[in-house]
C-alpha cells in the first residue's frame, strides 16, 4: 500500500543536541563538551543538589502523597512561592493580588503557554500578524515556540555587537523606538543566552521608558536566576523594576538550571495583570489552553520546589546550593580568561569574565569553531558558545591552549 | 497606563469533566460521592498508589540517577516497553523497527503531538471522524491543531449499547484518507466496545474506505483486566495490514495520573521512513517543551522491564478492573432492590471506568442537587468511584429520580 508518510521529509536535528551526540562517538581522551546548557561539577559530572536529594527522599517518605492528577494550572503552593521567587517576597503587586501563574513543562512549557495565549487574546483575538521581536542572537527554540504558536512575523531586535564584544544599546533602543506599536518583546530576565551579556540597572531603565511610552509587550525570559550573579534577588532585578514601572507582563521560568531538575520539566508562566479581574479571566483562558496542550502539568518536580521554597532551613540550603553553582563558574571565567592573557593569545579576552550566567560568546568564528571540534576534540556551539560549566580545573589548560593555538592558526 | 491589555479577554466557561469535581469539593454532605472524573478509587474511596509502583521508585532512589535533559523523544527504555505493550512482544512492525514510539505528556499529550503531526503532513484530509459520543477533550485538541470534526455513529441510547450497524453505515461513507478516531478499549465514556466479530467489519471496511486509523488506548489492561485482551483490537488491525497511529496513557492502568505518562506511536511502512517521522516528531514536541519528565516515565519502564514488578502489575490492574465489575453487579442488585424495574443489564454490559447510565440532564441535576451525587451532564458515571459502602445510597438516589 502507498504510505500516507512517503512525502515526510527527515528534518535536520536540532544543532545543540547533534553537538553532545558527536562528542559521545568521539574516542579521543582529552576531549571535552562546551556545548548543551547543565551545570557540570569539577569533575565534570552532573550535580544532582543536595537540598533535592533531601527533599526527594522527604517525598518518598510521606504516605500521604499520591499521584493524582493537578489542577489543570498546577500545584498551587509551587505557582505562588515560584512568583515570589521572580517578584520578590513582597512585591505590591502580589499583595494587590495581581499576580498569577501557571505551572508549565519547564522554561519552554511556560514560553509556549504565554505565547499561545498572547496569540489568541492579546490585541485583539487574532494576533497571528503581531510582531515578535527576539534578540540577535537569542535562544535558538524562541523563534520555533512563537512560530508554532501562530505568530508569522517573528523579528530579531539589535543585540549583541560582535566588534565591541558587548551590548549594542543604542541599536537595541533603535529596534524599540521603530517597532510598531504592540509589538511583542522577548526579554531574557538576566545572564542572557547566548552571549551572557546583560544590560545594566541603567540600560534596562532606558529600555523600560520606550517600551512603556511605545505600548510594547513585555516578555521576560527567566532560566537562569540566581546563576547568574549567585544571587537570586539581585538577578531579578529587571524583572521587579519593570513590575514598579507598572508595566502588565509575562514571565516564564525555569527551574531546570538553578535547581538542576532538567528532566523532571518545572517551569512557571508568571502573569502580572493590571487588577485581579483581569487576571482572573486570564488564567480562565490559560486554562482552555493547558487542556488541550497537556491537561494538567507533572507533579514530581514541582511538588519537590514547592516543599523546598516554602520550607526556611530547606530555602536557605537551595540558595547556598545555587552560590555553589554560580561561583565555580565565576571561578572558570576568571581562570580562562588568566589563561589566555599568560599566553598573550592575540585578542581581548574581558569579555569572559564580563560575561555572566552559563554561556559566553567567545567571538571564535565558524571556521575556528571547526577547527576546535575537529583538531582538538573540543565541542562548542558554531556561533562560539560556550558553557562555561564545560571547563573544569583538569580541563582548563588544554582548553585555554586550544583556543590559543585556534585563533593564532585559522582565521 | 491605566487601561488593561486583557479587558476583552473573556471568563472561560469551567471545564465540564473538571468542573465537577471542583463542585463536588465544595459540597459539605457528608454523603456526597463523586462519580466525575476517570481515577481510580480504593473500596474506601481512597486513591490507589499500587504496590508496583511504590517498589519501582524505591528501587530508583537507591540508583542515585542525574537529572540529565531526557532526549525529545523520551526514555528509551521506557518507549520501547511503552511499544511492546501495546503490540505484543513478538510483533513484527516492532522487530522490522518500522513504529516510531515517542514518550508523551500522558494520554492528552499523545493525542496533541499525534493532532499536530497529522495537521501538518497528512494534508489529504482535513477531517477527524470521532464516535458519538466521544471523550469531551478529543474536539479542542484536534480543533486547536487546524483539523476539523465530524461523527461517526456509536452509541444506541435506546439501547445503551453499540449501534453497530449504524456506526458501519456512518464509515462507509466516510471520504477516503479521512482520520477515524477508535477507542481500543474501555470507551469513554459510554464504556461500549465492540465484539471482536464486529471489530474485524469495522477493520475491514475501514480498510475498503482507505481510512487513517486513529486508536485512543488510555484503559489497557483496565476493560478487562486483561492486558493482551485489552490491545486486541489495536493488534488485529495492524495485522490486517493497517499502518495506525496510536496513543497511549498510563494514567489509569499505572495509577501515574499526575506524572503524566503516554506513548504516541506512527505504524509506518519500514525503517526508513520511521526514522524521518521520527525526525518530524521531534520538530513539533521541542517548541512545545522541549523534551518529556523523567519521573514518571522511569517508573513505568522499571515496572514494564522488570519481570516481578510486570508481574505484580498485571495482578494490580487485574484487581482494579474486577473491582470496578463487582461494583457494577452490585449496582445492579441495589437497584433491583430498591424496587427499581427499569432495565439495567448496559451497567453490566458496559466495561471499563465508566458507565452511560442513560439518566437524562434533569435527572443528572436532581441526583446533584438533592442527593449530592456528582457526575457529567451526559450521564456518564465513574464506575471507580462507586464502593460498597456508597453503592446503596447511589442506588437509593438513582432510583428516585428514575421511578
Amino acid at each position: 500500500i502507498m504510505s500516507l508518510f512517503g512525502e515526510v521529509p527527515q528534518a535536520t536535528p536540532v544543532a545543540v543536541f547533534k553537538l553532545s551526540n558527536d562528542f559521545k562517538e568521539d574516542a579521543n581522551p582529552k576531549k571535552v563538551n562546551l556545548g548543551v546548557g547543565a551545570y557540570r561539577t569539577d569533575e565534570g559530572q552532573p550535580w544532582v543538589l543536595p537540598v533535592v536529594k533531601k527533599v526527594e527522599k522527604i517525598i518518598v517518605a510521606d504516605n500521604s502523597l499520591n499521584h493524582e492528577y493537578l489542577a489543570i494550572l498546577g500545584l498551587p503552593e509551587f505557582r505562588s512561592s515560584a512568583s515570589k521567587i521572580a517578584l520578590g517576597e513582597d512585591s505590591p503587586a502580589i499583595q494587590e493580588n495581581r499576580v498569577g501563574a501557571v505551572q508549565c513543562l519547564g522554561g519552554t512549557g511556560a514560553l509556549k503557554m504565554g505565547a499561545e495565549f498572547l496569540r489568541r487574546w492579546y490585541n485583539g483575538n487574532d494576533n497571528t500578524k503581531t510582531p515578535v521581536y527576539v534578540s540577535a542572537p537569542t535562544w535558538e527554540n524562541h523563534n520555533a515556540v512563537f512560530a508554532n504558536a501562530g505568530f508569522e512575523d517573528i523579528r530579531p531586535y539589535k543585540y549583541w555587537d560582535a566588534e565591541k564584544r558587548g551590548l549594542d544599546l543604542d541599536g537595541f533602543l533603535g529596534d524599540l523606538e521603530s517597532a510598531p506599536k504592540h509589538s511583542i518583546f522577548v526579554l531574557h530576565a538576566c545572564a542572557h543566552n547566548p552571549t551572557g551579556t546583560d544590560p545594566t540597572h541603567v540600560e534596562w531603565m532606558q529600555v523600560a521608558e520606550v517600551m512603556k511610552r511605545r505600548k510594547l509587550f513585555v516578555f521576560f525570559d527567566s532560566a537562569y536566576q540566581g546563576f547568574a550573579s549567585g544571587c537570586l534577588d539581585k538577578d531579578a532585578w529587571a524583572v521587579r523594576y519593570f513590575v514598579t514601572q507598572g508595566f502588565e507582563m509575562f514571565c516564564a521560568q525555569s527551574f531546570s538550571k538553578n535547581f538542576g531538575l532538567y528532566n523532571e520539566r518545572v517551569g512557571n508562566l508568571t502573569i502580572v495583570a493590571r487588577d485581579s479581574d483581569n487576571l482572573k479571566r486570564v488564567l480562565s483562558q490559560m486554562e482552555k489552553i493547558v487542556r488541550v496542550t497537556w491537561s494538567n502539568p507533572p507533579s514530581q518536580g514541582a511538588r519537590l520546589v514547592a516543599i523546598t521554597l516554602n520550607t526556611p532551613e530547606l530555602f536557605a540550603e537551595w540558595w547556598d546550593n545555587v552560590k555553589t553553582m554560580a561561583d565555580r563558574v565565576l571561578l572558570m571565567r576568571a581562570s580562562l580568561q588568566a589563561k589566555l592573557q599568560a599566553l598573550e593569545t592575540p585578542g581581548t579576552w574581558d569579555h569572559i569574565t564580563q560575561q555572566i550566567g552559563m554561556f559566553s560568546f567567545t567571538g571564535l568564528n565558524p571556521k575556528q569553531v571547526e577547527y576546535m571540534i575537529k583538531e582538538r576534540s573540543i565541542y562548542l556551539m558554531a556561533s562560539g558558545r560556550i558553557n562555561m560549566c564545560g571547563l573544569t580545573t583538569k580541563n582548563i589548560d588544554y582548553v585555554a591552549e586550544s583556543i590559543h593555538e585556534t585563533v593564532v592558526n585559522v582565521q | 497606563m491605566s487601561s488593561s491589555w486583557w479587558s476583552e479577554v473573556q471568563m472561560g466557561p469551567p471545564d465540564p469533566i473538571l468542573g465537577v469535581s471542583e463542585a463536588y469539593k465544595r459540597d459539605t454532605n457528608p454523603k456526597k460521592i463523586n462519580l466525575g472524573v476517570g481515577a481510580y478509587r480504593d473500596d474506601q474511596g481512597k486513591p490507589y498508589v499500587l504496590s508496583c509502583v511504590r517498589k519501582a521508585e524505591a528501587q530508583i532512589a537507591a540508583k542515585k540517577l542525574d537529572k540529565e535533559y531526557l532526549a525529545i523523544g523520551g526514555l528509551g527504555d521506557f518507549t520501547k516497553a511503552c511499544a511492546k505493550l501495546a503490540l505484543g512482544d513478538d510483533n513484527e512492525v516492532i522487530k522490522s523497527g518500522r513504529n516510531i514510539t515517542v514518550q508523551t505528556i500522558s494520554g492528552t499529550g499523545s493525542l496533541r503531538i499525534g493532532a499536530n503531526f497529522l495537521s501538518r503532513f497528512h494534508t489529504e484530509a482535513r477531517d477527524v471522524y470521532l464516535p458519538k459520543p466521544s471523550w469531551g477533550n478529543h474536539t479542542p485538541i484536534f480543533r486547536d491543531a487546524g483539523m476539523q470534526l465530524k461523527a461517526y455513529t456509536y452509541y444506541d441510547p435506546k439501547t445503551c449499547g453499540f449501534d453497530f450497524q449504524g456506526a458501519l453505515n456512518d464509515i462507509s461513507k466516510i471520504p477516503e484518507k479521512s482520520v477515524i478516531m477508535l477507542h481500543a478499549c474501555a470507551h469513554n465514556p459510554t464504556g461500549v466496545d465492540p465484539r471482536p466479530e464486529q471489530w474485524k467489519e469495522i477493520a475491514d471496511l475501514v480498510k475498503k474506505r482507505n481510512l487513517l486509523v486513529f486508536f485512543d488506548m488510555a484503559y489497557q489492561g483496565f476493560a478487562s483486566g486483561d492486558i493482551d485482551r485489552d490491545a486486541w483490537a489495536v493488534r488485529y488491525f495492524i495485522e490486517q495490514g493497517h499502518n495506525i497511529v496510536l496513543s497511549q496513557s498510563f494514567a489509569k492502568n499505572m495509577g501515574l495520573y499526575g506524572e503524566r505518562v503516554g506513548g504516541f506511536t506512527v505504524v509506518c511502512k519500514d525503517a526508513e521512513e520511521a526514522k524521518r517521522v521520527e525526525s518530524q516528531l521531534k520538530i513539533l514536541i521541542r517548541p512545545i517543551y522541549s523534551n518529556p519528565p523523567m519521573n514518571g516515565a522511569r517508573i513505568a519502564a522499571t515496572i514494564l522491564n522488570t519481570p516481578d514488578l510486570y508481574k505484580e502489575w498485571l495482578g494490580e490492574v487485574h484487581g482494579m478492573a474486577n473491582r470496578i465489575i463487582t461494583m457494577r453487579e452490585l449496582l445492579v442488585a441495589n437497584l433491583k432492590k430498591e424496587g427499581s424495574t427499569r432495565n439495567w443489564k448496559h451497567v453490566i454490559d458496559q466495561i471499563g471506568m465508566f458507565c452511560f447510565t442513560g439518566l437524562k440532564p434533569e435527572q443528572v441535576e436532581r441526583l446533584t442537587k438533592e442527593f449530592s451525587i456528582y457526575m457529567t451532564k451526559d450521564g456518564r458515571i465513574s464506575m471507580a468511584g462507586v464502593t460498597s459502602g456508597n453503592v446503596g445510597y447511589l442506588a437509593q438516589g438513582i432510583h428516585a429520580v428514575t421511578k
